[in-house]
């Protein structure tokens, strides 16, 4: 059962008045099959076109999609033998944000991500995704442990931020999402993130600073929320779609501002209609990029991811 | 609203009060009224309540220099409106009336100098320039300032102040968070003191960022320091935020800070402490 957004509006009637007539027909009736398949291209072109030309705004309803595939989906495809590690060694263990070690395609690697959770138990549970102080210790934790045993590190971001809440900021939030971020850049193995859903500022910034980043077509990766953006620029979080609009959050703007480096195309209709195959590509573009960093010395992987962010903004132009 | 207090603001005598900026200061916190030649003597800390009222980096280098001695250093250009911003108001235009009324070029300047007689490099961000906001300006001086500390083989002394990213400029504004973090990774590296002083009100990604990452982290008494608004947290939880919250004297309880110094003793908590890092004074290998 897919659930469509509000834009879907028009393909979501389609596709019910397609599933009626199927059921309708009766045994050996009337022969409705060209009439369904008429149907059903239109749908099919439909959701082309609209998907074709989706606004900022309705990207990043896409990239917060319930059905779109999270990490526990990406992990489970991709990762053979994946074992989870916990804790910070500090305080605790946070759920948002998981980490283990596991082969792809082969090779071992350290996984990170944030998960945010698919029934409100697990949201619940994952804190949707929203990581807090010990999930960031964590993470920096498993950087620094796959950089000296010299497994790669891949990060799957997928976060509205890091958890806002007065136990989070007593427990340092903003020195975790600092320290993570300096564990991505002073780790000297191959280190590549992929932004699967949003990537809401420092809390994803903490985990996405790798030496390559690829970004799901429809995914978003800003400094705030539209929503967050609109309330202080516009006064009103209605103005969001025009603050999604302006902060050039998309995976196409980003690649353009060379802030990511591949955008991996997403299954027609976006990746919750189809995750496996979405997830597969993802695949794809990782290991791509995994080859790419195949063979660099150590000293040079960490060189070049900071050169690469020390020139961040430098020379940019939208 | 009572008719007397629509007609209030109206009546010019009631507003004498407001006497010219320039001679009297009124206390943000208590309200006092303080001769502005001695609130400045003062280090613009009122006498009455202490409160530390936010300072722009002129001042702010003239207290921290020995003898108020310094050379201001210049911050590069940085492609201004990557992204053609406009809000209710075009970016560039909230840019112009930020330098109109600061007289400086950007949120963030630096100068260098020396501190308890050891040659320092020292950034300070303003809060008045766009609310101290870290746009790729604020990144490419932060990073300036910490190559010109490398080069001096100097320690770096930054003042922060903003209320985050600097959100016209999107994801540029969040890439200098790691930007900056490499600029202090080089510093790390290369055994120089990299000291931070948090004032009021250092919040959002800059405090995610280099305002975390001191050797030694100091703020300025009752400074807000934070990641979360408060307004943000309040909706979260949906309930009071405790006393004191995000203040600086609760993150010192926290663990997250060396100390709280009153601004009178930071000159000589600084002088003392880039002293100690940088081991001067120590009697010559034997």
């Amino acid at each position: 059962m897919v659930t469509f957004l509000e834009f879907e509006k028009p393909v979501a009637e389609l596709e019910a008045r397609i599933k009626e007539l199927k059921a309708s027909a009766p045994e050996g009736g009337v022969d409705i099959g060209p009439e369904v398949e008429k149907l059903e291209a239109k749908a099919a072109k439909l959701l082309r076109d609209t998907y074709a030309k989706l606004s900022p705004w309705q990207k990043t309803m896409v990239a917060r999609h319930p059905m779109r595939p999270h990490f526990k989906d990406i992990v489970g495809r991709l990762i053979e033998g994946f074992t989870p590690l916990a804790g910070d060694r500090k305080f605790g263990e946070d759920a948002a944000i998981q980490g283990g070690l596991g082969r792809f395609r082969g090779r071992s690697v350290m996984v990170i991500g944030h998960e945010k959770g698919s029934d409100t138990a697990s949201r619940i549970k994952h804190n949707f995704g929203m990581g807090k102080p010990e999930g960031y210790r964590k993470a920096a934790r498993l950087m620094e442990l796959a950089s000296r045993f010299n497994v790669p590190i891949v990060s799957f971001v997928d976060t509205s931020g890091a958890f806002p809440g007065v136990t989070a900021e007593e427990r340092g939030q903003a020195e975790a999402v600092a320290r993570s971020t300096q564990a991505c850049l002073s780790v000297s193995v191959p280190f590549v993130s992929a932004i699967v859903g949003e990537g809401g500022s420092g809390g994803a910034l903490a985990l996405a600073t790798a030496n390559r980043i690829i970004m799901f077509e429809h995914s978003v990766y800003a400094v705030i929320s539209p929503e967050g953006c609109a309330s202080i620029l516009w006064r009103t979080a209605d103005k969001a779609a025009d603050a999604a609009e302006a902060m050039k959050q998309t995976a196409q703007d980003l690649k353009r501002l060379g802030v990511i480096d591949t955008i991996v195309e997403e299954p027609l209709g976006g990746a919750h209609r189809a995750p496996e195959a979405a997830i597969d590509r993802l695949g794809d573009a990782l290991a791509h990029e995994l080859t790419l960093l195949d063979g660099l010395p150590p000293q040079q992987l960490r060189a070049d991811r900071r050169a690469k962010f020390l020139a961040m903004g430098r020379s940019a132009a939208a | 609203m009572s008719w007397l207090t629509r007609l209030r603001p109206k009546l010019s005598f009631l507003q004498k009060r407001d006497t010219p900026d320039n001679l009297w200061h009124k206390c943000k916190s208590c309200g006092q009224m303080v001769f502005r030649k001695e609130f400045v003597e003062n280090l613009s800390v009122c006498p009455r309540c202490d409160h530390h009222e936010r300072i722009g980096p002129n001042e702010r280098f003239g207290q921290v220099f020995d003898a108020g001695a310094y050379t201001r250093l210049p911050t590069p250009p940085a492609p201004e409106d990557p992204l053609k911003f406009r809000d209710q108001k075009r970016y560039t235009d909230r840019i112009k009336a930020a330098r109109a009324s600061t007289g400086e070029p950007e949120a963030f300047a630096l100068a260098q100098g020396s501190v308890g007689g050891v040659p320092a490099v020292v950034g300070v961000q303003n809060f008045a320039f766009m609310g101290g906001s870290m746009g790729v300006a604020v990144g490419e001086a932060f990073v300036a300032g910490a190559q010109a500390a490398l080069a001096a083989r100097s320690p770096y002394i930054v003042f922060t102040a903003a209320g985050g990213a600097r959100m016209q400029e999107g994801i540029l504004s969040l890439m200098q968070m790691p930007r900056s973090t490499v600029a202090i990774a080089e510093l790390n590296e290369a055994a120089l003191p990299y000291i931070v002083v948090l004032t009021d009100p250092t919040t959002g990604g800059v405090t995610a960022s280099y305002a975390m990452l001191g050797d030694i982290q100091i703020a300025e008494p009752n400074a807000l320091i934070g990641f979360a608004g408060q307004r943000v947290i309040e909706s979260t939880i949906r309930e009071k935020l405790p006393e004191g919250f995000q203040r600086a004297e609760y993150l010192l309880d926290h663990g997250m800070l060396d100390m709280v110094v009153h601004r009178r003793d930071l000159q000589e908590t600084l002088a003392r402490l880039v002293g100690n890092l940088m081991r001067t004074g120590a009697p010559a290998a034997a």
